[in-house]
């Protein structure tokens, strides 16, 4: 398993750059993770990464577009336009979650 | 564990202009059937690739008003359901078959066709429905689903999905 360093500390991450362990995330590391995919977090993105660290918490997986949608409030236009082109995988890595295992 | 020097961040490949485009030829009718072109149509949409659905033949209802939310499963001359074919075409069989299978997809949240192709549009796909098909069944733009975006010929679909990858389903 490989570790980074982002925001001053040793961060566990999967080969691709995902985190592995749901603890070592906090929001400051969000904002760096964010960065690091040039994306600015707004009140409209906390909304969507809130509820998908709480919803793992619940469910023990990440939510998928449509539980976003269906359970989280948010419609899949806004995720589009929040997070473009990928908006799955971008969700789950701010989050600090791994990618969504479901299909739809 | 190995330590990397640099942050080690996923590629998600955001300014690599990409021109794939994929579409998708939904031509059957029937419930099982209707799943495999949104499917992967909403999981192209997902990873940034344009998708194009046409829906032709009996694919059409998918997108007809009048019959999106009717779709069928039967198991008659279907040997893949593994039962006895003979008991296939008893009454109640095809309501049952379709009950079974819509209670399945619920149960994994993937939603009902008319609530699929909203989530297709709304993550940027483009719907469209056949001109023969159309003409066949005497169907115009206010019998079709508000998203599709027009009714096409084959020559305007060929030019439409120059360089696509397709899918016929």
């Amino acid at each position: 398993m490989p570790v980074t360093t982002m925001n001053g500390r040793a961060i566990q991450v999967n080969d691709e750059g995902f985190l592995t362990e749901y603890d070592e995330w906090d929001e400051d590391l969000a904002k760096v993770l964010a960065q690091n995919i040039d994306i600015d977090l707004t009140d409209a993105h906390w909304k969507v990464i809130r509820f998908l660290r709480e919803d793992y918490r619940t469910q023990g997986e990440t939510a998928t577009t449509r539980r976003v949608q269906t359970v989280g409030g948010v419609p899949t236009k806004e995720q589009f336009t929040l997070f473009p082109k990928k908006p799955a995988k971008k969700m789950a890595y701010i989050a600090g979650l791994p990618k969504p295992h479901g299909c739809v | 564990m190995t330590t990397t020097q640099d942050v080690l961040i996923p590629k998600f490949d955001d300014d690599v202009e990409t021109d794939r485009k994929l579409a998708i030829i939904c031509s059957k009718g029937n419930l099982d059937m209707a799943y495999p072109g949104l499917i992967l149509g909403n999981a192209a949409l997902g990873e940034g690739v344009e998708t194009h659905l046409f829906f032709t033949f009996w694919g059409l209802d998918m997108i007809t008003k009048s019959r999106m939310n009717d779709l069928k499963f039967t198991p008659v001359g279907n040997t893949a359901t593994h039962m006895p074919m003979g008991l296939t075409p008893l009454p109640g069989m095809t309501g049952m078959a379709t009950h079974q299978m819509k209670k399945s997809i619920a149960a994994l949240g993937v939603p009902e066709v008319p609530d699929f192709l909203e989530q297709i549009i709304g993550a940027g796909g483009h719907l469209w429905a056949c001109r023969l098909s159309a003409d066949m069944n005497h169907l115009t733009d206010a019998d079709l689903h508000d998203g599709v975006e027009g009714i096409i010929n084959a020559s305007e679909f060929i030019e439409l999905v120059n360089g696509a990858q397709l899918l016929f389903i």
